[in-house]
């Protein structure tokens, strides 16, 4: 019987030993949103309408950022060779990158969103809009990214063929997030972005994990 | 779970607690008319081999010859160009799940951790295998790595590692092992403790494919050689 906790404990141990994997993308996050008031001036009115789109993209940013490495290491010293060789763990192995992944490039993200907030000027609905689409958004995200990073994992420099990939897919997620943010800032409803939000999320829930799986064996054959 | 004997005790007859499935003697598996290409290079065609419980298979070439590729073919990791691999005279494709776990594959790559100790290591090989956690520190001392329990991996010697890459086998129910130059970087102490440690492994009836450029020292009637010769 193979269950998810041992799994889950090794990557979160590993994220521990190696913080360089996913500090410097949540610094990169901090740092790309602390440069914009700098850059563009600190005219209150111009932060909150450019707001949802720069906070997204550099969200968007980050987790790709972190993504590159995901299943370097694995690939390398021969552990993905062998899971895929054994098959049943595979999952349970999959599933547990995903999760260490949410947890240490999109979580943080929702954690610094006040911190956010404050540079950005966000006002008090768009800040409730953020986090929710940030809750809604980054494992929608991290699930992407650990799809493209499978994909990529045997290609020796795969980091550009990683954003080629994975942008893309990324596009109706900061459409709808952003959308929502500026929904709030007009004090409209804005549900039905969550919803759509919700809907993709559910959807790559249900088939990223079997994809990730399959692309790490067509890697390793 | 199988249990662990120092190498004085080798001798011993082996307790297990469950037997394989399949039993002494019988046809584990079978490779018929294999072929197998890469980078428009022809490795082997028309190969053909048995393996039974309770047999070693040695495949030997020189460097190139094709012998992990042949390895990954007989690990389900990719599949033949031509021809047909049956587990239990079945064809693999359609067992594939059940032929994977009653396999312990161990490759060319060690499938450990540099920054993991050998603990941490051994319990995610475990899990892997599904099998509950329990502690390693006997197992390891049994390998001769008493006291580098706890150091990342990464500060252990190429023997070393190789040492907690195959320590997986002591904890394994697999009936066949796959095991790709298993002696590599091992001391000759260590490659005589291992082939102890097949010998017992074999006579409960398990199966072992192997390559190795070191002819093996042990004595068994159910040693078979497969040579490929290098081929341009």
């Amino acid at each position: 019987m193979v269950t998810l906790g041992p799994f889950l404990k090794r990557e979160l141990r590993l994220l521990a030993r190696q913080k360089a994997d996913w500090l410097n993308p949540v610094l990169f996050f901090v740092i790309v949103l602390s440069l914009f008031p700098l850059g563009v001036g600190p005219e209150p009115n111009l932060l909150r309408i450019i707001a949802p789109g720069v906070i997204w993209i550099a969200a968007l940013l980050s987790v790709l950022l972190a993504a590159e490495r995901l299943f370097k290491d694995d690939y390398r010293n021969g552990v993905v060779e062998q899971l895929v060789a054994s098959r049943q763990p595979l999952l349970a192995f999959v599933l547990a990158k995903l999760l260490a992944n949410w947890l240490s490039t999109g979580l943080p993200l929702v954690l610094l969103s006040p911190l956010v907030a404050l540079l950005l000027n966000v006002d008090m609905a768009s800040f409730t809009a953020m986090v929710l689409t940030l809750l809604l958004g980054t494992p929608l995200l991290s699930l992407l990214s650990v799809l493209g990073a499978a994909l990529t994992v045997s290609a020796d420099k795969g980091g550009i063929l990683l954003a080629l990939l994975i942008l893309p897919l990324y596009i109706p997620l900061l459409i709808f997030a952003s959308a929502a943010m500026e929904a709030a800032g007009m004090a409209l409803p804005y549900h039905g972005q969550l919803a759509v939000m919700l809907a993709m999320l559910l959807f790559a829930l249900a088939l990223v994990p079997v994809a990730v799986t399959s692309a790490l064996k067509i890697n390793v054959s | 779970m199988r249990a662990i004997f120092p190498i004085v005790d080798s001798q011993r007859p082996v307790i297990k607690h469950q037997p394989f499935s399949v039993p002494v003697g019988q046809l584990l598996l079978q490779a018929q008319s294999l072929s197998c290409i890469r980078q428009d290079r022809v490795l082997f065609e028309q190969l053909s081999l048995q393996v039974h419980a309770g047999e070693l298979l040695q495949v030997a070439g020189k460097n190139g010859a094709g012998k992990s590729s042949l390895l990954r073919l007989l690990a389900g990791l990719a599949a033949p160009d031509e021809g047909l691999l049956l587990y239990c005279q079945k064809p693999l494709a359609d067992i594939a799940t059940d032929y994977a776990a009653n396999l312990c594959y161990i490759g060319h790559h060690s499938g450990i951790h540099e920054q993991l100790t050998a603990l941490e290591n051994l319990a995610f090989w475990r899990a892997a295998a599904g099998l509950p956690q329990a502690d390693d520190f006997a197992l390891l001392a049994t390998l001769g790595l008493a006291g580098l329990e706890d150091i990342p991996c990464r500060m252990l010697s190429a023997g070393q590692q190789r040492r907690v890459s195959l320590a997986r086998l002591w904890f394994s129910r697999s009936q066949l092992w796959i095991l790709d130059e298993p002696f590599t970087a091992l001391d000759q102490s260590a490659i005589a403790m291992l082939q102890q440690f097949f010998l017992q492994h074999l006579t409960c009836g398990g199966a072992i494919i192997l390559t190795t450029h070191q002819p093996l020292s042990m004595v068994y009637d159910g040693l078979n050689t497969v040579e490929l010769a290098y081929r341009w």
